[in-house]
């Protein structure tokens, strides 16, 4: 009780001293001064801690499982093992708000550390912008879902967590994925910071780089785990949907991608300074949409938090605040930053960012449109439609073959003008993609024409990612998160093209056969676990060559709250997946079994990692130029 | 893309406009969308496919089959409920519907949704059996034909299966005022 | 050279997961890839085939029932939507209410693809 009197009391001290860094900063503009006055660099300091104290706080509580704070009433349960307990704290509205915050903070505190070296005035407005961010979230966390609420008479017992949520990789999902989407706002507020102060150059780009990288690396590893936690706890052997929420997380992946090529073009060539601008923005505000989207319940989707209409309208509110100033901010100071009327020549790589931004423009509008559409229809003339993969496919297969294939040829490109001579080289990759695809073709048996050709041209891009390994200038951080872009594309198309799966309702001690494989449900047991208990099936798989593999898929009913879940059973090889799953049919001896084959599954995961560790050598690397 | 983004002072103006109308236009209807009912179920159209499907089920208490078209004759009006025995509102709703079998000009028709033939006539032995014909839904198909969602749920229907009423979920005392209303002309 | 070699290898190991799969030709079920299309109503945004409500339970069975009675995909979808509306299925559909789905993307890429072209077009004049 007296330790949720002082979270809240903390929260609001943070409240204060970011007004107080908000209005010295304000103050210090106006001074003369060559450096920051103090106060700005202790108030941010004590901000920060306070929001620490505040998350501490509240970690406690959730690990002594004390149930007259209500967010821990609400999510979490004395039975709950440990992990689980402190990973409740970011699995409900409050608490996730509350890390937020905290990455917030932080991040505030790592730029005013970091830019030492930035002009003055940068910095300042730099802060300035990024401080009406953190009040607005202070202000939204204190005011609509304060983490520290508390119960009186104390109950014996929580709520507990959903099950589903209980997951490993579900459980760090959503730090990581805040670091990411957080990021952004760094990105943002700088973006405003230089525009005002007419540093919209290189040395801007320059800095901006690390803070895109981070948030771009965060943000991968993210919906990797996210994906990740559908695969194994969802249980149908989906990883991506193009459910709203998962689109949610991939528009500011994709506008981001964009400002990480474009803002390399102004590093290197002092190009597209508007457009980095307005894509640093737009970064930021699919983040905040994103928020809003998710958090209001607007959307029907399996990940929706609580519903709740005046937080709702709070953050749509605080949205089209933050963008009416940077849309005002732009079109005022838009003439300070002047653009450079180079020539940009078709054979540079001026132009293969062009065409990397404008295919990642399209990408975000097709999956921006596909997901707000619904909403806007549904207000205007009161229709529900669903837009769900059929869309997608179509409007996002066709498109990727020419942008696989300008994305083979881009990276090899020079700033200013690239000297194209015929080599002899260009005809062995044509042989060798025109063979490999053949061979795919003819393994994986597929006439449809469109995926032939698609099959073809990211056959090209990974052959050619291959081999720029071994080219003379090629930047490797860069290079390996194509290699792995491209393999997760083939990894992807592969395992839709070849996945099978066989449903059946069988008795114990039954089998059915699967192609080459005979599978046999030998015996269920069932045990009591200390927050669920399960049903456990034992399932065999024989194959040709009589080697037995052993499944056992699980159904978990859990006690708190009552919520039965299936547990897969994955067998995961290098080449492929078993997934088998099972099912209660309800008053009947028989269960529903679901046995899927899933090639390439673990090579979706791998190369991700892929995509990330380019990502990371980037962060890390000395060498400045990243792209 | 830069070049088209800088503007003269007036198309400045223009433009600052047409964005900014746009912007409070995705306001109002966020806004709006905020405080709808997330809940879906669809309009009944007044005019068109307001017509329940015939078909044909067999009998709870006999095993002979019967076709709905047959049954709805017998009555102005039906009232078609499909439930459960491991329904959970379906026991609460159990008495509303024994109230409403005192109208001469209703019959209550019921629909068993995917239960076991014992629990079922258990169900209506214990709580009250407020149907004139009970049906069995088996696998549940039927009910997908007549397009429900799942128990319980409730259609009001005319000697022509027309639909006068639909309610997805339990019926309450609101409903029934609605029912007796239409009945009543 | 090193580079022909590693084409050389990229060719071996297509050969080499190519193998492990020709045994496994890939077939589809008709009833699976409808029950992926079409949304379960009564569950938060699920599929009828991630579904295991009694809802989906029971529209698969009459999936099942529908392709045997002979009736074509499109068909299904359509009774479907007939008796529940657009919202079931996952496929928006090319219709008056739609179009501007479909169009706004599409008008996007176009766009891009002008100013691009014009960026460079102009700056080739100065």
């Amino acid at each position: 009780m007296i330790i949720s009197n002082i979270g809240f009391s903390s929260l609001f001290l943070g409240l204060i001293s970011s007004l107080v860094v908000f209005s010295c900063s304000v103050a210090n503009v106006k001074k003369n001064s060559l450096s920051l006055s103090k106060i700005i660099y202790q108030f941010l300091t004590t901000q920060f801690f306070f929001v620490i104290i505040g998350f501490f706080i509240l970690l406690y509580s959730f690990i002594i499982s004390d149930f007259s704070n209500e967010t821990v009433y609400n999510n979490s349960h004395s039975t709950k093992p440990i992990f689980y307990k402190i990973t409740g704290l970011w699995g409900n509205h409050e608490g996730s708000l509350l890390l937020w915050l905290l990455v917030l903070t932080s991040f505030v505190l790592f730029f005013f550390i970091d830019s030492k070296n930035e002009p003055k005035k940068f910095r300042l407005y730099t802060i300035i912008f990024h401080q009406i961010i953190v009040i607005g979230f202070f202000i939204f966390i204190l005011k609509t879902s304060n983490p520290f609420d508390t119960l009186y008479p104390i109950p014996q017992e929580g709520l507990g967590l959903n099950p589903i949520l209980q997951d490993p990789a579900l459980a760090i999902h959503p730090p990581i994925l805040y670091v990411g989407y957080v990021g952004t706002s760094i990105i943002f507020a700088s973006a405003l910071g230089a525009m005002v102060t007419g540093y919209v150059n290189k040395f801007w780009a320059k800095n901006l780089k690390k803070w895109i990288l981070i948030s771009w690396t965060f943000l991968t590893g993210g919906i990797l785990l996210g994906s990740i936690w559908a695969y194994y706890e969802l249980g149908w052997g989906g990883f991506w949907f193009w459910d709203p929420v998962e689109n949610i997380s991939l528009m500011p992946w994709l506008s981001l991608t964009a400002l990480l090529h474009c803002v390399s073009t102004l590093e290197k060539r002092d190009l597209l300074k508007n457009w980095s601008i307005i894509l640093s923005i737009v970064t930021f505000m699919l983040s905040v949409t994103g928020t809003f989207l998710v958090r209001s319940g607007i959307l029907n989707s399996v990940h929706t938090f609580a519903n709740d209409p005046t937080r709702g309208i709070y953050i749509l509110i605080f949205l089209f605040v933050l963008i009416f100033i940077s849309f005002v901010i732009f079109f005022i100071f838009e003439s300070k930053n002047l653009e450079n009327k180079k020539e940009i020549f078709f054979l540079s790589k001026e132009t293969s960012v062009l065409i990397n931004n404008w295919f990642m423009m399209y990408f975000l509008s097709v999956v921006l449109i596909g997901t707000v559409y619904p909403i806007f229809l549904d207000v205007i003339t009161s229709e529900k439609i669903s837009v769900g993969p059929p869309f997608y496919n179509k409007l996002l297969i066709p498109f990727l073959i020419p942008f696989f294939l300008f994305m083979s040829v881009g990276p090899s490109m020079s700033w200013i003008k690239t000297n194209f001579r015929f080599k002899i080289a260009f005809i062995y990759y044509f042989l060798t993609t025109f063979t490999a695809t053949i061979l795919t073709i003819y393994y994986l048996s597929e006439k449809d024409l469109l995926l032939i050709i698609l099959i073809f041209s990211l056959v090209f891009l990974f052959i050619k990612t291959v081999t720029n390994f071994f080219e003379k200038n090629t930047n490797y951080a860069q290079n390996l998160s194509h290699l792995g872009f491209a393999m997760l594309m083939l990894s992807i198309l592969f395992n839709s093209i070849s996945s099978t799966e066989i449903i059946k309702n069988i008795k114990v001690g039954e089998s059915f056969n699967s192609k080459n494989e005979r599978i046999t449900f030998k015996k269920i047991i069932t045990e009591e676990e200390k927050n669920y208990s399960s049903i456990i099936g034992f399932f065999e798989i024989k194959n040709d060559e009589n080697k037995t593999i052993k499944l056992n898929p699980e159904i978990r009913i859990y006690n708190q709250p009552v919520i039965a879940t299936s547990e897969a059973a994955i067998k995961t090889t290098f080449f492929k997946d078993r997934f088998i799953t099972i099912n209660l049919i309800k008053d009947e001896q028989l269960f529903n079994v679901r046995y899927q084959n899933k090639p390439f599954m673990i090579w979706i995961w791998i190369s991700t990692m892929v995509i990330i560790f380019g990502g990371t050598i980037a962060i890390f690397s000395k060498k400045k130029n990243y792209i | 893309m830069e070049e088209l983004l800088q503007f003269s002072a007036k198309k400045k103006i223009t433009f600052s406009f047409l964005i900014f109308a746009f912007l409070i236009f995705c306001f109002l209807i966020l806004n709006k969308a905020l405080n709808e009912d997330k809940i879906y179920s669809p309009k009944l159209e007044k005019n068109k496919n307001s017509y329940l499907p015939d078909f044909n089920l067999p009998q709870l208490f006999s095993p002979d089959q019967v076709l709905l078209s047959e049954i709805v004759k017998q009555k102005d009006f039906s009232l078609v409920n499909i439930w459960a025995s491991w329904c959970i509102p379906c026991r609460e709703e159990n008495d509303l519907l024994k109230s409403l079998s005192n109208i001469n000009s209703l019959q209550n028709i019921g629909i068993n949704y995917k239960d076991k033939k014992k629990n079922s006539i258990k169900f209506l032995q214990d709580y009250g059996n407020p149907f004139n014909h009970n049906l069995v839904d088996y696998n549940g198909t039927e009910s997908i034909n007549l397009g429900a969602y799942g128990v319980p749920e409730t259609f009001l229907i005319n000697k022509n299966r027309k639909i006068l009423l639909k309610i997805i979920g339990p019926i309450n005392n609101n409903h029934i005022k609605q029912i007796t209303k239409i009945i009543n002309g | 050279m090193a580079k022909k070699k590693i084409l050389i290898l990229i060719l071996l190991l297509i050969n080499i997961f190519g193998n492990c799969y020709s045994e496994n030709k890939p077939y589809s079920k008709l009833e699976n890839d409808i029950s992926k299309n079409l949304r379960c109503l009564i569950c938060q945004g699920q599929s009828i085939y991630d579904s295991n409500s009694e809802f989906a339970l029971s529209m698969r069975v009459y999936i099942r029932d529908q392709i045997d009675s002979g009736y074509s995909e499109s068909q299904i979808y359509n009774m479907l939507v007939k008796k529940y509306g657009q919202w079931i299925v996952y496929d928006p559909g090319y219709s008056k209410k739609t179009f501007l789905l479909w169009f706004i993307p599409l008008l996007f890429f176009l766009l891009g693809g002008a100013i691009i072209y014009l960026r460079i077009y102009k700056s080739r004049k100065l």
